[in-house]
């Protein structure tokens, strides 16, 4: 491993995946470059899909209807190309708050809202925002009153989720644009709201 | 495609079994009641997809909503919090 220099030798699970890669390219199954590409696709989405969605569902209530009522169409309708997504939006109001989480691996909305962050995959968030979402969200900043219900989506099988937030007030005449750069990837997992500043 | 045997509103209970096995039904959730909340279409069942099989006929997939307070015995948090989570057909039974 010493030809590895800086880095830290390989874990378990990277082995595995090298060796599953290498096996595969070896039998002709993928090549590299198929491999690099789809890699490559998957960085280079991030969660300003996602935010284009939900500021469109903020100025247009005939778009945010049909995006609660079958957000896969909703998203093919602004262009945005998502395949292997079944997604479910669900929607913030002052009496409602959804969080959404995957405890039985990292199911996530990939195609809206990019790689997911670490946190989201760690045992602890997975474990915990189940049973304690109330405490959870408080250490992310956001603290929700007991008289708004919280609603926890767990991505169990083939749907994945989105978080339609409520859009700040002091956002009265923005642009489309201007309201999808306040979007964070946060608000729509559920742990943030989105704010104007 | 196996048809599906619950519509929304329906009162189902989950399944208290320990299958080995690629099994999508969170222990946590196993034993509990709750209401469907929506039917998300029919898909190859994962248990049999993981073993190299077509997961065919397709089972129904349901979206079922539970109240925190019946999940967690100590829940700490509003009455009406619940949690969702999808179940295949053949992991729930009629209440």
């Amino acid at each position: 491993m010493s030809e590895l220099g800086k880095y830290a030798p390989l874990t378990y699970f990277q082995l595995m995946e090298v060796s599953l890669r290498e096996l595969l390219v070896e039998k002709g199954v993928v090549s590299n470059a198929e491999v690099d590409a789809v890699a490559a696709d998957m960085k280079s989405r991030g969660p300003e899909r996602g935010a284009r969605v939900v500021a469109r569902a903020w100025t247009d209530p005939a778009y945010k209807r049909r995006l609660l009522a079958d957000g896969t169409a909703a998203c093919e309708e602004l262009g945005l190309d998502v395949p292997a997504l079944r997604l479910v939006v669900v929607e913030n109001t002052p009496e409602v708050h959804n969080v959404i989480v995957c405890t039985l691996c990292s199911c996530y909305p990939r195609m809206l809202l990019g790689l997911p962050p670490d946190w989201y995959k760690s045992s602890n968030y997975r474990k915990r925002v189940v049973r304690e979402p109330r405490a959870v969200l408080a250490e992310f900043g956001t603290r929700i009153p007991d008289s708004v219900t919280i609603r926890v989506h767990d991505s169990t099988a083939d749907m994945r989720y989105m978080v339609l937030p409520m859009r700040p007030a002091g956002t009265e005449g923005w642009s489309e644009e201007r309201l999808a750069g306040i979007v964070t990837r946060d608000s729509m997992v559920g742990v943030a709201l989105a704010q104007a500043s | 495609m196996v048809e599906a045997k619950f519509q929304p509103g329906d009162r189902v209970k989950v399944m208290k079994a320990y299958p080995l096995g690629h099994i999508r039904t969170p222990y946590y959730i196993r034993g509990c009641s709750g209401v469907v909340e929506r039917i998300c279409g029919a898909f190859p069942n994962p248990e049999e997809l993981a073993q190299m099989r077509s997961g065919l006929p397709a089972q129904p997939l349901y979206r079922v909503r539970f109240a925190q307070a019946d999940v967690w015995p100590d829940y700490r948090g509003g009455r009406g919090d619940t949690i969702d989570v999808e179940i295949f057909q053949h992991w729930l039974d009629r209440e």
